[in-house]
């Protein structure tokens, strides 16, 4: 079973607020010096619901993912996860993109690698949070898909999922080849090994442009959004708390009970 | 059939309405009387003729219903192509719907199988002076607002995050018109079967549907006093959650957590304790009327959201907030 693994790296989203910033007139978040940005926390889910499949079923798993310099550290933690090989899509052209944009070019890669049986992505990106990537993809490559997905099974070469919902799950059977959002309910993600870490050492990362995937730059990055950005900011929360003062905490906590009661909360 | 109309796609259930569909059509209705235009409503399914009744008594001025067995259950495969047409040939500049768990499937899929785009998970939209939609959405966990405009001149799609919204009231004696429309579907582009869905079983009150939430974390310090979130749970009526670091840390199991990558919960009371505030966690809770936080820390990033605090030791505190709830409940 060949699997492909669209991956994205972000922010570390676990910063403290207060370190938070963003270009408002760039429109841009302006990444805190010092911290190292991160596989995505649902993509992370995403691999290992891959090397699971391959551990079952054999096959090769190729990772991708559309970015700077600085995500091939995110590619090679992917093989030292225990991925067969990756691809980093850069082009100054790709810069700039939405969710669709991103997804035109991952489409194009995922053709240029040949025959593939299964396509995963994270659910979302911790990041914009759009979670458009794999309905994208899947509507790119006229394939059938499902998001967010919490179960994968191959029974007799068709596809079983657990798409999830909220107060449980949908059984869905699909043929291959898919595209599935993983969700974080799947497995819990594994740590690289001594070996792995080796191997993507010693990995060939190969960079391919937009020219290389056959696309114009007006499909891809900037140009190639369908949603427009016109303004990004870091909403003002004044704090509205009322404190309950009190002389001892046993105190505190009854004038807080006394206080719900007041306000009709319990 | 061009009227430039508002579209609210209702999310798919059988029998009665879904909540989320009337978030959606109050927002609508809102979008459609600043447009002049008229709001109408995709309404799939099997044996949903009288939710028709519902959504035009409560703001919609067309119902298009499309009744066939092949829309049920729901798959992406049978309703994306079918709302794809009723799309194109309704005339819709505006398309709006629930971002579930599956809305955020077939919406997004729907967008781009018309060629356009979506923005998904809107705190807010609005009609912008150009007449534009304007959507606004939380981005980078809470710690940043996005505002954003539809490219191009097709048709614009938002979903809408559930339980934000107030469900579009009843108006009185408002008109509206329902048309049938015929299924077509190919058989070839419908790829997936899907089954029924499968309620998962969770113990005490549904924590996403709770009217009041106890939750507790890092700061309740280990399992043994993990008894203390539980009895002031049962003292209020409320269901208990917890947040990422009292999951991982192996206290409760997963399906408690509530955050980011768990449970959203919209309840009108929400105490939480010993919880530092992370954005993770707050993704998960922005939809609860009242906030009461009680921490150690007067910097914890808790109470810059919450509305009541108690700066203390939640060993001293919740004993007696506990005995208290329960002496004014009992009355």
């Amino acid at each position: 079973m060949d699997i492909v693994v669209c991956i994205k790296q972000v922010p570390d989203p676990e910063i403290p607020p207060s370190q938070f910033k963003v270009d408002e007139a760039a429109k841009r978040v302006v990444p805190p010096p010092g911290v190292q940005p991160v596989i995505s926390t649902f993509d992370l889910h995403a691999i290992e619901a891959a090397l699971q499949l391959k551990e079952r079923h054999g096959g090769k798993i190729t990772v991708l993912s559309l970015g700077p310099a600085s995500v091939r550290d995110a590619l090679k933690r992917a093989i030292a996860m225990g991925c067969d090989a990756a691809v980093q899509l850069d082009d100054p052209a790709f810069e700039g993109g939405d969710s669709f944009a991103t997804a035109v070019a991952l489409a194009a890669a995922i053709r240029k690698l040949g025959a593939f049986d299964l396509v995963l992505t994270g659910r979302q990106a911790s990041d914009w949070d759009s979670g458009q990537v794999p309905s994208a993809l899947a509507e790119l490559l006229g394939i059938p898909g499902a998001v967010p997905v919490q179960k994968i099974e191959l029974r007799d070469g068709t596809l079983y999922v657990e798409r999830v919902t909220e107060d449980g799950y949908q059984p869905i059977e699909m043929p291959l080849p898919a595209v599935l959002g993983i969700s974080n309910e799947i497995n819990q993600p594994r740590y690289p090994t001594l070996k792995g870490i080796m191997a993507a050492g010693k990995a060939q990362i190969p960079v391919w442009s937009a020219a290389d995937l056959g696309l114009t730059p007006d499909q891809v990055g900037e140009r190639g959004r369908r949603v427009i950005l016109t303004r990004l900011y870091v909403p003002v929360r004044e704090s509205r708390c009322e404190f309950i003062e009190a002389e001892t905490p046993q105190e505190a906590g009854e004038k807080l009970a006394l206080r719900l009661r007041e306000a009709r909360l319990i | 059939m061009a009227d430039g109309s508002v579209l609210v796609i209702a999310e798919p259930s059988e029998g009665q309405l879904a909540p989320v569909t009337l978030e959606v059509l109050g927002v609508g209705r809102r979008l459609a009387t600043t447009l002049g235009v008229p709001l109408a409503v995709a309404l799939l399914g099997q044996e949903v003729e009288r939710q028709a009744e519902e959504l035009i008594a409560r703001g919609a001025d067309r119902v298009y219903l499309l009744v066939d067995p092949r829309l049920v259950p729901y798959q992406a495969d049978t309703w994306v192509p079918v709302l794809a047409d009723l799309v194109r040939d309704s005339g819709a500049t505006i398309v709006l719907l629930s971002h579930t768990q599956t809305g955020r499937e077939y919406g997004t899929r729907l967008a781009f199988r018309l060629g356009t785009g979506i923005v998904t998970d809107c705190s807010d939209v609005q009609i912008d002076t150009d007449g534009r939609l304007l959507a606004i959405k939380p981005v980078y966990g809470g710690n940043a607002v996005a505002e954003y405009k539809l490219a191009g001149d097709g048709v614009q799609v938002a979903s809408l995050r559930p339980k934000l919204f107030d469900p579009a009231p009843r108006l009185a004696e408002h008109q509206g018109e329902v048309v049938r429309r015929e299924v077509q579907l190919a058989p070839e582009a419908v790829r997936t079967r899907a089954g029924a869905r499968v309620r998962a079983a969770v113990a005490g009150p549904d924590l996403e549907n709770a009217q009041r939430v106890v939750a507790g974390g890092r700061g309740v310090g280990g399992p043994e006093n993990w008894h203390l979130i539980e009895e002031l749970a049962e003292a209020i009526g409320a269901a208990v959650g917890a947040s990422r670091a009292a999951v991982d840390a192996g206290w409760v199991p997963g399906p408690l957590q509530i955050g980011l990558t768990g449970a959203k919960i919209s309840p009108q009371l929400y105490i939480a304790v010993g919880i530092s505030g992370a954005v993770q966690h707050l993704a998960g809770c922005t939809g609860a009327r009242t906030i009461v936080a009680i921490n150690r820390d007067p910097e914890a990033n808790i109470f810059r959201h919450a509305h009541l605090g108690v700066v203390g030791n939640l060993k001293e505190v919740l004993p007696a907030l506990i005995r208290k709830c329960r002496e004014l409940t009992a009355q």
